[in-house]
C-alpha cells in the first residue's frame, strides 16, 4: 500500500539539514526525467533518479531509503551534466546514503567480500565502494 | 470590342510544372476578344508587372487578365501596378490557375484544359467589366471606447494623445476594472493600485476624454467613420455636478451591505464609492438597499443628494469603437466539486486578491473569512473548472498559473510558518520573465507543488479536506487545510451575448469577442471600424492587455489619419426601374446595407456598410440588385465559357 | 623539464602496465616525472557531502606535498585520482570558510595550502599539450590499418568545472591517435559509465554496462579498446571472460591502457608490458597489425 500524503508527512523532515549535507536545492528540479534518461543505472534501480528527488521534494525520505536506488547510483555525475537546472543528483543520492550510513547503518561489510575477488579488485574500486557504502 | 491582354504566370514550377505553358498561350491566342497573349516565370516580380504595363501602352489594352495564383495574394499586386499606366484597377482581373488547378492535378493534359477554361471564363467576366472608382465616406474623427478597465483606459489615452476626442463609457461609478481589484502584479510584484491611479487620473484630466461612468450603450446605428450611439446614464441619486467626493454621507449612512469590490469580504454603506481611489471621486446610491432615511441628505455639505434622479440617454456620433468590456470570474457556485460557494474558507483568486491588498477588508493580513484566523495551511487549486471540456469551460485562462505562483509568493510572506500546497496539471508561464518567477517561487519559497487535478473537497472539523493527487509520485493527497483559494475560469462578462448583438460583432463558442484574423488582424472585430481590446477577446495578463489596447488604439488612429474613408466600390446596387420594392433583399442582408423607401417604394442602398456578398443578388426576383461587375449577364457568360 | 607525480594506489598494484607505458613516454618529450614524497591514497571518490570535512583532508594533503616539492603540476595517469585532487583542489580554491576549517585539522602541517597553487593534470591533457604533430614526429611503428574505440567513462569529464575535455564530445586520445595512421571509430559509449565502484557487490549492474559497450564498439568494427583508467580497464576486460561464458554470442574485445598502443607505435620496448595482466589477449591483434 502507498503512503497517503498528508499534513503530517507532507515535508514533515528537515530540509534544512537536507541542504545542508547535500549543498543542493531539492526544489530546484523540473521533474524533466533528463537525469533518469541517461543514468545507465536505472535499469536496476527501484526508483528512478527523478523519483527520488520528487519523494524528496513532498519529504518521503523514508520511501528512498526503502528502495535500493542510493546504492545502486555509481556516483557518475551524467545526470548533474545534463540536468537543465544544474541539480547535482550525485550529491542528493550521497546525503540520503550518508543519512543511513551516519546511523550506523553500513551497507557493505568488507569481511563478506570474497578473499579471490578482493585480490583481483583494483584498490580504486575497494576504496571507492568502501567511501560510498560504509562510514 | 475591348482589347483585353492576358497574362500567364509559371509561378516557377508551382502552375508550369503541370499546365502546359506554351500550348495555353496558343489556346488563349485565338479567344474573342484577346488581343495578346503572354507568359513569364514571375508576372508577380517587378519585370512581370512592367512588362504588362508596356504591353497595355503598346497594345493600347483595354483590360488585362493575370493568370496566376488566388486573387488573395497578388490582385492589389496587379491592380495597383496597372493604375501606374492609367488602367482602371478594375479592369484588372485575375484568374487563379494554380490553387485549384495545378496544384490539384497530377495530369498535364487535363490542368491545361482546366486552366483554358479558367482563362477564358474571366476573359468573359472583363469584357463587361465597368471602370469602378472608390466609394468615400467622411470619417467622424471621435472614438468611443466600451469599459474603463486598464484595456479601456490605455486605448483611451493612446487615441486622446494623438489628439482625437474620446468618449470613455463605464458602466460602474469607476474606472479601473480588475486591476484596481489586485494587491500586486506578477512577475514584478509592484503594487497594483499604484501603477493604476496614476492612469485613472489622466483619463480623468485629459482634456479630450469624456468620461461617463455608471453608464452602457443601450443603441448603435451607422457604420465605420459615422456611428450613432445612445448611451444610458443610470441614475445615480446624486448630482455629480455638486458632490465634492467628501464622503459624510457615507460616514453617516446606517446601512451596510457586502461590497462588490472587496468580494464581499468587507462591507460599503448604501451610499457608497465602490474603493477609495475612486475616478470619478464621487458617490452613488444603491437604491436597492437603501431605506431613504435622508441621513445623507443632511449631511450632505453641497446639497447634491437628488432622490427624483431619473436614467437619461445621451446621443453621440463617432467615427470608431474599441470594445474593452474586459471579464468576471466563473462563479464558484459552478463547482459543487469544491463546494459549490457554500464553504466560506473556499474562495477565488479575486478574493484572495483582497485578502492580500494593503487596502483591503483586512489591510492585508491574510485571515480567512469564516472566523478570521490566519490560515497556516493553504491550498491553491489551479485549472478549477478551465481546461475541462466535459464540464466546465475548455480552454485554459491562461493567467491562473501566474497569479496562483504570485498569491503562493505573497502568502509565504505573509505568514512565514504558513504552509502552500499548489495542485496544478501543467504550469504555463510563457511570459517574459514567468518562468523564472514561477522557479522562484518553487526554490526560494519552498511551496509545495503538486501535480494533478484536486477532485474534490469539503468541510470537516473548521477545516476544508482536499482530495487531490500527486501523479509524479502516485501517491493520494489528503490535504486538511485552513483554507483554499481556486484559480476559476476567466470568463467574458455576463451580458456579452446582448454585447454581440448591440454591436453586431461575433462572439467564438466561450464567448469573448471574435477577431477578423487570429494571428494578422488581432485587434480588429469582422465589422470595420469596431476594434477589440483587453480580456473580453480573451484571457490575458495586464501587459499583454495593455499592448493590445495600444495595437486597437493605432488602428483608431489610422483610421482617423485622413477625414474620408474609401470603401470597395464592388457592392450590390438597386436598378430602380427593375425594383418593386418588395424588400425580400432587406431581409437577407447581413449587413443592413438596403432598406425600403416606402414613398418611393423601392429599395436604397448604404454603399458603405455594403461587403458585396451577394446574398441580395441571389435573393432578388426581378434581378433589379446587380453586383457591380458580378452582373446576372457575366456569371452567365463566365459559366458558358467554362462549359463550353 | 620536470613534473611533478602522484601514482595512486591502483598504478603500483593491478595497473602496472599503465604505469609504466605512460611514464615511458615522456622522455621521448623531455619530461622527466618526479614522483612525490609521502603521498597518500586519495580516497578514489571524491566527497560529495557539503558537511563533512574529513573525506577532502587526504587528497589535500598529496596537494600540499605537491606544493612542497617545488613543480606546481602535479600529474596522474589514473581518471580517478585526477577526479578526486581536482574536484579536492577546486573545493578548497573556493570555500574560504571550509578552507580554514580544514586548516584546524592540518596543524602538523608546515605549509599552508590555499587551492590554486597546484594544477592537477592528467596524462592526456599533457599529451595533448605536446601537441599531435610532435608526438608524430616520433612515429616508429606505424600500425597496418588499426582500428580503435577509445573509452573516456566519466572521472575525466565530469562534472564540468573539473572535466578534461567537453562531457559529451571528448577528443583527447582522437587527437593523440588519428595523426599516426589509426582509424578511432565512431561508436556512441565513450562516455557513459562502466559501473565503477559497484563491481564490488553488484557485479551484474557491470555486467550489463560490459556487454552494451563493448558489443558496440565491436559491432563498429574495433579492433581494440583503449581506455585511461584502471577501474574502467578492470570492469570492462576482466569482466568479459564472464560474458563469454554466460553468452555465445559475445565477442570479446581486447582492451589496452592508451598508453600501452602509444607505445608500441612511438618503438618502445613492448617488453616493458605484462600481457599476462589481460584477460584477453591482445598480442594476436597487435601483431596483425604489425605492432608486435
Ligand atoms: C485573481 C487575478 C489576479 C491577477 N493578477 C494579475 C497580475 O498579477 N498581473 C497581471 O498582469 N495580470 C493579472 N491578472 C489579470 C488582469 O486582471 C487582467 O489582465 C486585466 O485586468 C484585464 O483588463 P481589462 O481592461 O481587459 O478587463 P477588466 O479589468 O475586466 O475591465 C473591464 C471594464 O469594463 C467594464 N465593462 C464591462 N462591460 C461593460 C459595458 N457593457 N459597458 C461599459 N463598461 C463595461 C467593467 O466594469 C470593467 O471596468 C489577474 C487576474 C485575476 C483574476
Ligand atoms: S534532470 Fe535535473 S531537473 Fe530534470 S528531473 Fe533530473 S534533477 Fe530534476
Ligand atoms: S550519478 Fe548516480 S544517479 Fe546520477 S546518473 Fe550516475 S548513477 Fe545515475
Amino acid at each position: 500500500m502507498n503512503n497517503k500524503l498528508t499534513l503530517e508527512n507532507i515535508q514533515q523532515f528537515d530540509l534544512d539539514e537536507f541542504q545542508e549535507i547535500s549543498g543542493e536545492n531539492i526544489f530546484a528540479c523540473y521533474q524533466c526525467g533528463n537525469c533518469s534518461a541517461g543514468c545507465p543505472a536505472a535499469d536496476f534501480m527501484d526508483l528512478a533518479p527523478h523519483e527520488v528527488i520528487r519523494l524528496l521534494q513532498l519529504g518521503q525520505i523514508d520511501e528512498v531509503v526503502k528502495t535500493n536506488t542510493v546504492w545502486i547510483c555509481a556516483a557518475c555525475v551524467t545526470c548533474r551534466v545534463r540536468c537543465p537546472k544544474g541539480v547535482d543528483l550525485s550529491k542528493i543520492m550521497e546525503a540520503v546514503r550518508q543519512i543511513v550510513l551516519r546511523k550506523k547503518n553500513n551497507y557493505v561489510d568488507l569481511n563478506k567480500i570474497e578473499s579471490e575477488l578482493r585480490e583481483k579488485l583494483p584498490q580504486i574500486a575497494l576504496v571507492g565502494n568502501f567511501r560510498k557504502f560504509t562510514l | 470590342m475591348k482589347r483585353i491582354g492576358v497574362f500567364i504566370c509559371h509561378c516557377g514550377i508551382n502552375i508550369a510544372g503541370t499546365v502546359d505553358i506554351e500550348k495555353l498561350t496558343s489556346q488563349i491566342k485565338e479567344y474573342p476578344n484577346v488581343v495578346h497573349v503572354e507568359n513569364y516565370k514571375y508576372m508577380c516580380s517587378s519585370p512581370g508587372q512592367q512588362l504588362i504595363n508596356q504591353q497595355i501602352m503598346d497594345k493600347n489594352l483595354d483590360a488585362v487578365v493575370v493568370a496566376a495564383c488566388s486573387p488573395s495574394l497578388h490582385e492589389n499586386t496587379f491592380r495597383t501596378s496597372v493604375q501606374r499606366v492609367e488602367m482602371n484597377p478594375y479592369n484588372c482581373e485575375i484568374a487563379n490557375i494554380r490553387e485549384q488547378c495545378s496544384w490539384v492535378h497530377d495530369d498535364k493534359q487535363i490542368a491545361t484544359d482546366k486552366a483554358a477554361k479558367i482563362i477564358k471564363s474571366m476573359v468573359e467576366k472583363t469584357v463587361l467589366d465597368e471602370p469602378l472608382m472608390p466609394i468615400t465616406v467622411p470619417v467622424n474623427r471621435k472614438a468611443l471606447v466600451i469599459g474603463g478597465g486598464v484595456a479601456g483606459m490605455q486605448a483611451a489615452l493612446n487615441i486622446a494623445n494623438n489628439g482625437y476626442e474620446v468618449i470613455l463609457v463605464e458602466r460602474e461609478s469607476s474606472i479601473g476594472g480588475h486591476m484596481a481589484m489586485l494587491s500586486e502584479t506578477f512577475p514584478t510584484l509592484d503594487c497594483s493600485q499604484c501603477i493604476l491611479t496614476p492612469k485613472m487620473v489622466e483619463v480623468d484630466q485629459h482634456p479630450n476624454i469624456t468620461l461617463i461612468t455608471y453608464s452602457e450603450v443601450v443603441e448603435v446605428s451607422g457604420f465605420v467613420g459615422n456611428f450613432k450611439v445612445k448611451i444610458k446614464q443610470k441614475a445615480k441619486y446624486v448630482d455629480w455636478e455638486k458632490c465634492n467626493g467628501c464622503g459624510d454621507c457615507i460616514t453617516e449612512c446606517p446601512i451596510n451591505t457586502p461590497s462588490e469590490f472587496e468580494q464581499q469580504l468587507g462591507e460599503r454603506h448604501a451610499i457608497y464609492r465602490p474603493f477609495p481611489q475612486a475616478v470619478p471621486n464621487k458617490v452613488i446610491v444603491d437604491m436597492d438597499e437603501c431605506i431613504q432615511c435622508m441621513v445623507c441628505q443632511v449631511f450632505c455639505p453641497t446639497d447634491a443628494i437628488d432622490f427624483n434622479q431619473k436614467d437619461s440617454i445621451v446621443e453621440q456620433e463617432v467615427g470608431a469603437i474599441v470594445l474593452a468590456t474586459g471579464y468576471q470570474l466563473y462563479s464558484l457556485k459552478n463547482l459543487p466539486e469544491y463546494g459549490g460557494g457554500e464553504i466560506e474558507d473556499v474562495i477565488d483568486g479575486l478574493a484572495f486578491e483582497r485578502l492580500l491588498s494593503a487596502s483591503g477588508p483586512t489591510q492585508g493580513v491574510v485571515k480567512r473569512p469564516s472566523d478570521g484566523k490566519i490560515p497556516q495551511d493553504v491550498v491553491f487549486i489551479q485549472c478549477a473548472g478551465s481546461r475541462d471540456p466535459e464540464n466546465h469551460m475548455p480552454y485554459c485562462s491562461r493567467i491562473c498559473c501566474m497569479y496562483t505562483a504570485k498569491h503562493a509568493m505573497l502568502y509565504k510572506h505573509r505568514v512565514h510558518q504558513g504552509r502552500a500546497y499548489i495542485f496544478y496539471m501543467d504550469i504555463r508561464s510563457g511570459g517574459k520573465d514567468y518562468e523564472e518567477f514561477v522557479q522562484r517561487v518553487m526554490e526560494e519559497e519552498r511551496v509545495v507543488y503538486l501535480r494533478g487535478k484536486v477532485s474534490r473537497l469539503y468541510e470537516e472539523d473548521g477545516k476544508v479536506v482536499v482530495c487531490g493527487t500527486d501523479t509524479l509520485t502516485r501517491r493520494n493527497v489528503e490535504i486538511k487545510a485552513d483554507l483554499v483559494v481556486t484559480a476559476t475560469p476567466i470568463r467574458p462578462i455576463e451580458d456579452i451575448d446582448q454585447l454581440s448583438k448591440l454591436f453586431k460583432i461575433s462572439i467564438n463558442q466561450n464567448g469573448f469577442l471574435t477577431e477578423a484574423h487570429p494571428k494578422l488582424r488581432p485587434v480588429e472585430s469582422l465589422t470595420s471600424g469596431i476594434y477589440l481590446a483587453g480580456c473580453a477577446q480573451a484571457p490575458r495578463d495586464i501587459p499583454d492587455t495593455v499592448a493590445q489596447a495600444s495595437g486597437a488604439a493605432s488602428m483608431v488612429c489610422a483610421l482617423f489619419s485622413s477625414d474620408q474613408l474609401y470603401h470597395d466600390p464592388i457592392i450590390a446596387g438597386v436598378d430602380e426601374d427593375l425594383c418593386s420594392g418588395c424588400g425580400i433583399c432587406v431581409g437577407v442582408c447581413p449587413y443592413s446595407a438596403r432598406t425600403l423607401n416606402r414613398e418611393k417604394g423601392i429599395v436604397e442602398v448604404n454603399e458603405v456598410l455594403c461587403e458585396a456578398c451577394g446574398a441580395c443578388s441571389a435573393a432578388c426576383p426581378s434581378g433589379a440588385a446587380q453586383q457591380r461587375n458580378f452582373t446576372d449577364i457575366q456569371l452567365k457568360n463566365m459559366v458558358k465559357a467554362i462549359l463550353g | 623539464m620536470e613534473i611533478s607525480y602522484y601514482p595512486g594506489c591502483t598504478l603500483k598494484t593491478s595497473a602496472k602496465n599503465y604505469e609504466k607505458t605512460g611514464l615511458a613516454l615522456l622522455p621521448i618529450f623531455d619530461i622527466s616525472p618526479v614522483e612525490i614524497k609521502d603521498w597518500v591514497c586519495c580516497g578514489a571518490t571524491y566527497s560529495l557531502t557539503s558537511d563533512n570535512l574529513m573525506y577532502q583532508l587526504a587528497p589535500i594533503r598529496t596537494l600540499i606535498r605537491a606544493k612542497e616539492s617545488g613543480n606546481p603540476r602535479l600529474l596522474t595517469l589514473c581518471d580517478m585520482c585526477y577526479n578526486t585532487l581536482k574536484r579536492a583542489a577546486l573545493f578548497i580554491e573556493n570555500d574560504e570558510e571550509k578552507r580554514e576549517k580544514i586548516k584546524n585539522f592540518m596543524d602538523e602541517e608546515e605549509t599552508d595550502y590555499r587551492g590554486d597553487e597546484v594544477e592537477v593534470v592528467h596524462l592526456l591533457t599533457l599529451l595533448n599539450e605536446i601537441g599531435s604533430q610532435k608526438i608524430s614526429e616520433k612515429l616508429v611503428k606505424s600500425p597496418l590499418d588499426l582500428k580503435i574505440a577509445t573509452y573516456y567513462g566519466c572521472m575525466l569529464l565530469r562534472p564540468k568545472e573539473i572535466q578534461a575535455d567537453s562531457a559529451e564530445n571528448p577528443q583527447l586520445m582522437e587527437n593523440i591517435f588519428q595523426g599516426m595512421g589509426v582509424e578511432v571509430v565512431e561508436y556512441p559509449f565513450r562516455t557513459e559509465c562502466c559501473g565503477s565502484y559497484q563491481i564490488v557487490n553488484r557485479r551484474e549492474i557491470i555486467l550489463d554496462r560490459t556487454k552494451k559497450i563493448i558489443s558496440s564498439a565491436v559491432k563498429n568494427n574495433a579492433d581494440l579498446m583503449v581506455l585511461s583508467c584502471p577501474l574502467c580497464d578492470y570492469n570492462l576486460e576482466a569482466t568479459q571472460k564472464e560474458l563469454i561464458e554466460q553468452d555465445s554470442n559475445f565477442k570479446p574485445l581486447p582492451v589496452l591502457y592508451f598508453s600501452q598502443l602509444l607505445a608500441l607505435i612511438l618503438g618502445i620496448d613492448p617488453e616493458i608490458n605484462d600481457w599476462s595482466l589481460h584477460n584477453i589477449d591482445p598480442t594476436p591483434v597487435l601483431k596483425r597489425k604489425g605492432l608486435l
